[in-house]
């Protein structure tokens, strides 16, 4: 069913978040994205990971999860934390809402993994953690677009 | 982060070398203000050029530092966005409150 499967865990140091997001990138490159694609696959990955580290883990050391599939032209990816977990994830998910405006928090995490991702869901319980899964579809390269960069490979 | 002032236009411009990320910000915005009090600009502008990778902590970095700006009299906007960028921008108001410049 999956053709391919990658599981990643590392403490919740803000340092790990370059890695985090360029480990599931280079996963997601299998899939042929476009740049454009890979950025939208980064940043959700970094919205999600940051939450759990900075929300879901405050100062406290706890461990990040990441999980991804590939399914087809699909990537589903999961990050989860065993931290303080969400009372109200429907309020969470609202645009500009934040618990932490004093250290320059947007409130706009989950609006740009919905944005950026086809699919977003998001599962937690108080004190237990929290767990987002997210998933994108690739679109599949015509052979036009292939023929436009090889031109542009060969003009240059 | 690259600093580059006109003295004759009183313009601060910071040019952002690195990824912004949460881990990445506090240095980013520390040098800023730093910057923006040394100077005491009549105008700043953040330069996106370099930026490869930017999360939604970027929208904090700069409404943070226009709120800063206004404090010392200065205007703020920003440059060279990309895409994503663009996009990040524009879903949060940012792109409302600050407006983008062209830098030659
Ligand atoms: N993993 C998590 N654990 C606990 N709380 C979380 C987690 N992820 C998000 N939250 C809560 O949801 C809110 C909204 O998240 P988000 O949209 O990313 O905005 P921000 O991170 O800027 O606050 C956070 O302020 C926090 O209260
Ligand atoms: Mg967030």
């Amino acid at each position: 069913m999956y053709s391919n499967e990658m599981r990643l865990e590392f403490i919740s140091k803000s340092s790990n978040e370059a890695f985090a997001r360029i480990s599931v990138a280079a996963f997601a490159s299998q899939l042929d994205p476009t740049i454009e694609e890979l950025a939208d696959i980064k940043t959700a990955v970094s919205e999600a990971v940051t939450n759990s580290i900075i929300h879901g883990y405050d100062k406290k050391q706890g461990v990040v999860k990441i999980s991804a599939w590939l399914k087809e032209n699909e990537i589903i990816i999961e990050i989860s934390d065993k931290g303080k977990g969400i009372e109200n994830v429907e309020m969470a998910k609202e645009p500009l809402y934040t618990t932490k405006p004093n250290l320059e928090r947007s409130g706009m995490g989950f609006t740009i993994m919905e944005s950026f991702m086809d699919k977003m869901e998001v599962k937690s319980v108080v004190g237990l953690g929290t767990k987002v899964t997210m998933s994108k579809v690739i679109k599949p390269k015509t052979d036009k677009d292939e023929e436009e960069f090889k031109m542009l490979m060969t003009n240059t | 982060m690259e600093t580059e002032f006109y003295d004759k236009d009183k313009l601060l411009v910071l040019k952002i070398t690195s990824e912004i990320d949460d881990h990445n910000v506090q240095e980013i915005r520390r040098k800023a203000d730093y910057e923006m009090e040394r100077y005491m600009p009549k105008r700043v502008v953040f330069d996106f050029d370099s930026v490869t990778f930017m999360d939604s902590s970027g929208i904090g970095l700069v409404i943070g530092r226009y709120k800063f700006a206004n404090m010392i009299g200065a205007k703020l906007g920003v440059s060279n966005l990309s895409g994503s960028l663009r996009r990040i921008f524009d879903m949060s108001g940012v792109s409302k409150l600050i407006p983008t410049v062209e830098l030659n």
